[in-house]
């Protein structure tokens, strides 16, 4: 597992049902491309996340396949429906196997 | 060693060919995705936006935004990247809207593509020229 790997998630508390939300997510990663070498000239194993996936009460709102291109960090922000009270599951496939999971519950007023 | 007209026109042409060849490689290498993607139909031009900054002072993270309504994937290219891919968003069906934002590198100067494919089958292209002043890839 990579080191330091940290998830954050920015989702509002509560939402109408219906209503359109902006979700913005990132994740601490080194995101080693696999293009860089070190000091002695040997190249760096690529390292990175490869998948990013957002699920509400188990339908998928955003699936991304991610390629070495995607910056240290990755960030993204997308937008999601929410249909009823439910939890935002996201996730973050590591190409070393390790997966990392955030939730944020979501109440309907 | 001397060269005669004729040979050093040879030696010219031959050398304009070796430096053109990388550039079709890599083009050949945008091509070969974008077919995977699309499967060898048609591509359109309207219907998808790229947003990207016209110069990026730092190529290890340039903010890009895609957006095509009625999209159920798109995918993003760098063709001047030493791999073009950089990402395919799939929207499912709580998708609020068929847009997103990261964050992506780039190598140098280059076009970054957005490839739309549409509820219909149908796919749509758009593409943005990004200057970029510090390439990222640790070179």
């Amino acid at each position: 597992m990579a080191e330091g790997v940290r998830p954050r998630v920015k989702a509002p508390k509560s939402a109408s049902a219906g209503e359109v939300v902006v979700l913005k997510t990132l994740i601490s990663h080194k995101m080693e491309s696999g293009q860089r070498k070190d000091s002695d000239g040997n190249p760096i194993p690529r390292s990175i996340i490869n998948r990013f996936t957002c699920e509400f009460g188990g339908e998928m709102v955003i699936d991304v396949t991610m390629e070495p291109a995607i910056s240290t960090n990755p960030y993204f922000e997308f937008e999601a429906t929410v249909p009823q009270a439910g939890e935002f599951v996201f996730t973050w496939y590591d190409d070393d196997g390790s997966v990392y999971e955030d939730k944020q519950a979501v109440s309907v007023a | 060693m001397d060269f005669t007209r004729r040979e050093t026109l040879v030696i010219g042409g031959a050398t304009a060919v070796a430096v053109a060849l990388p550039m079709q490689a890599m083009a050949s290498a945008v091509d070969d995705a974008i077919n995977a993607f699309t499967g060898g139909a048609a591509v359109g031009d309207s219907g998808v936006t790229l947003d990207a900054p016209e110069i990026a002072e730092n190529g290890n993270t340039v903010p890009i935004e895609v957006s095509a309504e009625g999209a159920t994937a798109i995918m993003v290219l760098a063709a001047g990247n030493p791999t073009p891919g950089v990402a395919t968003f799939n929207f499912g069906p709580l998708a609020g809207s068929q847009t997103a934002k990261t964050r992506i590198r780039l190598a140098g100067t280059q076009d970054v593509i957005a490839v739309a494919k549409m509820a219909d089958g149908s796919f749509a292209k758009s593409q943005k020229n990004v200057k970029v002043t510090i390439g990222g890839c640790g070179g």
